[in-house]
């Protein structure tokens, strides 16, 4: 729906949240992107050997640039009115972050997800080890630490198999961490067996795999070439997403790790359903290519793999949006909100009128609690 | 089943006569060409995106029947047998993997000159696809303005993945010849492998292959209507074939979704990609990549907003489904005949004209 | 049809905008060339505040690959989504038909007429020799 109001159930209940009536409803948030304030917040994080790396040869990633190939619809992809007075980035004011976001909507837990500089895609695997452990300090000591609902994710350098390991052993046990964090667009299709051993450290430390898209791994953006347009890339995370969860499944992921979950982030989810319906059906057909899978792939789907709302579908008839909802199965629905990105779901207004109250609180919370390490 | 039967009168829009090999195409071609065949040892020339004996690639009964090796074994699996008014075939020869672009201009030539005498000669009911060279738009056009005057030819072929999506201005050339003309544009199921099948590189298995062809799809699906090629040309219907068709809603409203923050990159897109969507794209239905039961394929159907975007089709010989269960269950008797027969004509006009 | 005075006219010169509230409203007060425009402030799509969006030009083409940028300044681009809507009208620009923000109409009104009422003037008093921007509200 274009321009639906919040059901009059909800309405009643939530309200417009405000700073000073924190809503009675729980909300944990599965995407926020934290920013620093200039680059010498990270910096001050590395040792001198990649400070001074950084200084001299800068961030190269598997990309050929140091921004993106896409101009985005605002300036750092963020929402205008997230600027702060102060100066810096979006994201990357602690005060302006519980005025305009933690306390306005009640955020109970919001789960940060780092981006940009933050050493996914790098070509130069040490750097990118380096920097993903920086990043993870400076999420603790600058986010997580003064402010308890934000929760640090351990971004790891998916490329680096060994490294990734090591930097989730590294901060496993510090429970400012909810997850481990990757990007969807990598080298291979994050099935291949060389990441495992990333899932047998995320498993063995109770940690959910938060798959966001973006990144570079070196290949174009679709199987048919680079698109030309913000619009065609902005539509086509949904099918790296396609592409990693068809991967994790096909691959026997996990058939391996049984108590892994997976998380996968601001790709929408209206993807999901069809998707599980295609590889049922060439399941059915080829299982001699795959006798390591003892189940068919909707079924690991639903036991394995949880998906972020953000940015919600929406369809003309919200009814849509409901039969999509119901074939994910409404545990399995975590509300994100992407802040302080230009397409911010509000947790009040991005969910069209018509859902219960339990469905409602099982997406904006209840899920989220089963799913995330929230200790 | 017999004539008269629920399929009668049907169009399928979708079914591959046996690839050829390199050696029976050579007999199409000219003296240099046959040559350079057997000179240069071009002995199999095979995409591994149909591997022969892989479950999906013939289904069981016409695999023992050998019903894809010639004209009359086929119409008598499914033609005769289901009473189809038209087959439309879909040569699958790897002509988009010759990285030298005169080797794939005289192969498609070969290919399509081989359809036209070997199966549209033998039985009136067939219909062909122009394969394209489509590494180089001028020799496309030149392979579609050759067969322009046969009339059995009511398409232009074109894979999935190739070098650029196929919105691009570059291929602008091909869409306007085939305006010109009253072909439709058919995308098929299929890469060329240029770039890794996913943004997230390759697959390991020939299962996910399959699966991300849908990814390919919905990459050509944004790129023709965001490029504006629906503007340019408005006359222009473009099918995709063997592509799936559940992920299409989901697909179009996230298109739809971007485009109300960033139109101002695309500002000759007048009305919503979802309506764009509408207008011009049409899908073959097999394979529909069905949910569990009827109830959620009426809900689809409600979903996809047109009872006129889905054409019939069998996928023959590849293995879509069992019995003679072609279309998914639940459909109404008017949707039904829209989509055997009246979609498929109006999809391809050059079909009412033979 | 009451109307409220709502600021000094002196302070939303060209090119400026000002955010106000009327009668528990947000309304935004555009100031394009001199002229006023009065809008709901909140973004009808998900409620994004329209007075901290960014301003830009109408871009149409006939064709593609063709940019015509006409009416500079005069589009609202909403600070969240970047949908676009018409100052001129409180329009959507992708769905003119089914999505609007409501306007509002607005005035400059010279101090001395205000002073005889019948204005609410619900934060600030009104003087004789400055000009007013006044809005109705339905």
């Amino acid at each position: 729906m274009l321009d639906a109001p919040l059901a009059p159930e909800l309405q009643a209940e939530a309200g417009r949240p405000s700073r000073e009536t924190s809503s009675r409803l729980k909300i944990i948030d599965g995407d926020v992107h934290p920013a620093p304030r200039s680059i010498a917040d990270i910096k001050a994080f590395l040792p001198q050997r990649w400070r001074e790396h950084l200084e001299i040869y800068g961030s190269r990633r598997k990309l050929g640039m140091t921004y993106e190939p896409y101009p985005k619809s605002a300036p750092r992809a963020c929402r205008r009115d997230a600027w702060p007075d102060t100066g810096g980035n979006p994201g990357s004011d602690l005060d302006l972050i519980r005025s305009q976001y933690l306390d306005a909507y009640g955020i109970e837990y919001g789960i940060l997800g780092p981006l940009g500089l933050s050493g996914h895609s790098e070509l130069n695997q040490e750097f990118s080890a380096a920097l993903t452990s920086a990043i993870n300090d400076w999420q603790k000591e600058y986010f997580a630490k003064p402010e308890p609902r934000l929760k640090a994710a351990i971004v790891v350098p998916t490329e680096s198999t060994q490294a990734a390991v090591a930097e989730i052993e590294r901060c496993a046990n510090d429970p400012v961490y909810a997850q481990a964090f990757m990007l969807t667009r990598t080298s291979e299709p994050l099935g291949n067996q060389r990441y495992w051993p990333i899932y047998a450290a995320a498993e063995r430390h109770g940690l959910p795999i938060g798959l966001h898209v973006f990144g570079s791994g070196g290949h174009a953006y679709s199987g048919t070439g680079w698109p030309s347009y913000y619009v065609e890339e902005g539509a086509g995370h949904a099918t790296s997403c396609q592409a990693t969860v068809s991967s994790l499944v096909i691959e026997g992921v996990f058939e391996r790790f049984s108590r892994l979950k997976v998380v996968l982030i601001e790709g929408g989810f209206g993807w999901l359903p069809a998707l599980a319906w295609r590889l049922d059906k060439l399941f059915e057909r080829m299982r001699s290519e795959v006798p390591h899978l003892k189940k068919r792939p909707s079924e690991y789907i639903r036991e394995h793999i949880w998906v972020t709302t953000q940015p919600m579908e929406e369809p003309q008839d919200r009814k849509h949006l409901f039969d999509i909802m119901e074939w994910i199965g409404w545990d399995r629905l975590l509300f994100a909100s992407d802040y302080p990105h230009w397409d911010f779901d509000d947790p009040f207004r991005a969910f069209p009128a018509g859902l219960s109250q339990e469905r409602y609180r099982q997406i904006l919370a209840g899920n989220g609690l089963a799913v995330y390490r929230l200790a | 089943m017999s004539a008269n039967g629920p399929y009668q009168g049907a169009i399928d829009c979708d079914i591959h006569p046996r690839v050829p090999t390199p050696q029976t195409l050579a007999r199409y071609m000219d003296d240099h060409w046959r040559d350079t065949v057997e000179v240069r040892g071009i002995e199999a020339w095979d995409s591994i995106s149909y591997p022969p004996n892989a479950p999906l690639t013939s289904r069981p009964d016409w695999r023992k029947a050998d019903a894809d090796a010639e004209p009359a074994k086929l119409t008598e699996a499914t033609l005769d047998r289901f009473g189809f008014a038209h087959a439309l075939c879909n040569s699958l020869f790897a002509v988009q993997f010759f990285r030298d672009e005169n080797l794939a201009a005289a192969f498609a030539r070969a290919l399509n000159d081989w359809l036209a005498a070997e199966w549209l000669d033998k039985d009136p009911r067939l219909r062909g696809s122009v394969v394209l060279p489509i590494q180089s738009v001028e020799r496309s056009v030149d392979e579609i303005e050759r067969r322009a005057a046969d009339r059995r030819f009511v398409q232009v072929l074109l894979l999935a993945m190739g070098e650029q999506p196929l919105g691009k201005s570059m291929y602008w050339p091909i869409y306007a010849a085939a305006e010109r003309h009253g072909f439709t544009v058919g995308i098929h199921a299929g890469s060329s492998y240029h770039h890794a099948l996913t943004s997230s590189g390759w697959p390991s298995y020939y299962l996910e292959d399959y699966a991300a062809q849908a990814l390919g799809f919905q990459a050509q699906l944004a790129s023709l209507i965001c490029e504006g090629v629906f503007v340019k040309y408005p006359k222009l219907k473009v099918v995709l074939i063997e592509s799936g068709v559940t992920w299409l809603p989901p697909s179009l409203w996230r298109l739809s979704k971007f485009w109300r923050g960033v139109r101002l990159e695309v500002p000759w897109l007048d009305r919503s990609p979802e309506q764009f969507a509408r207008d011009h794209i049409r899908l073959t239905i097999q394979p529909f990549d069905a949910p569990p039961s009827p109830a959620q394929i009426g809900r689809i159907m409600d979903q996809l907003q047109s009872d006129e975007m889905l054409l019939f089709a069998t996928d023959f010989p590849h293995w879509q489904f069992a019995d003679d269960a072609m279309l998914p269950a639940g459909l109404s008797p008017a949707l039904t005949r829209k989509i055997l027969i009246d979609n498929p004509l109006a999809a391809y006009p050059r079909l009412g004209r033979p | 049809m009451p109307r409220h005075v709502v600021a000094k006219a002196a302070e939303i010169p060209p090119g400026s905008r000002k955010l106000v509230q009327v009668a528990g409203r947000d309304i935004v007060i555009f100031n394009i060339s001199g002229e006023l425009f009065a809008l709901s402030d909140k973004c009808p799509h998900k409620g994004g505040s329209l007075s901290r969006g960014k301003l830009s030009g109408a871009v149409t083409a006939s064709q593609p690959g063709q940019y015509h940028y006409s009416r500079p300044g005069e589009i609202i681009r909403c600070p969240w989504h970047a949908w676009e809507f018409d100052v001129r009208t409180g329009r959507s620009w992708c769905d003119p038909q089914r999505m609007r923000l409501m306007n509002y109409a607005v005035s400059v009104e010279p101090g001395a007429k205000l002073v005889e009422g019948p204005f609410t003037a619900e934060t600030f008093a009104v003087s004789v020799e400055d000009a007013y921007v006044v809005i109705e509200t339905k």
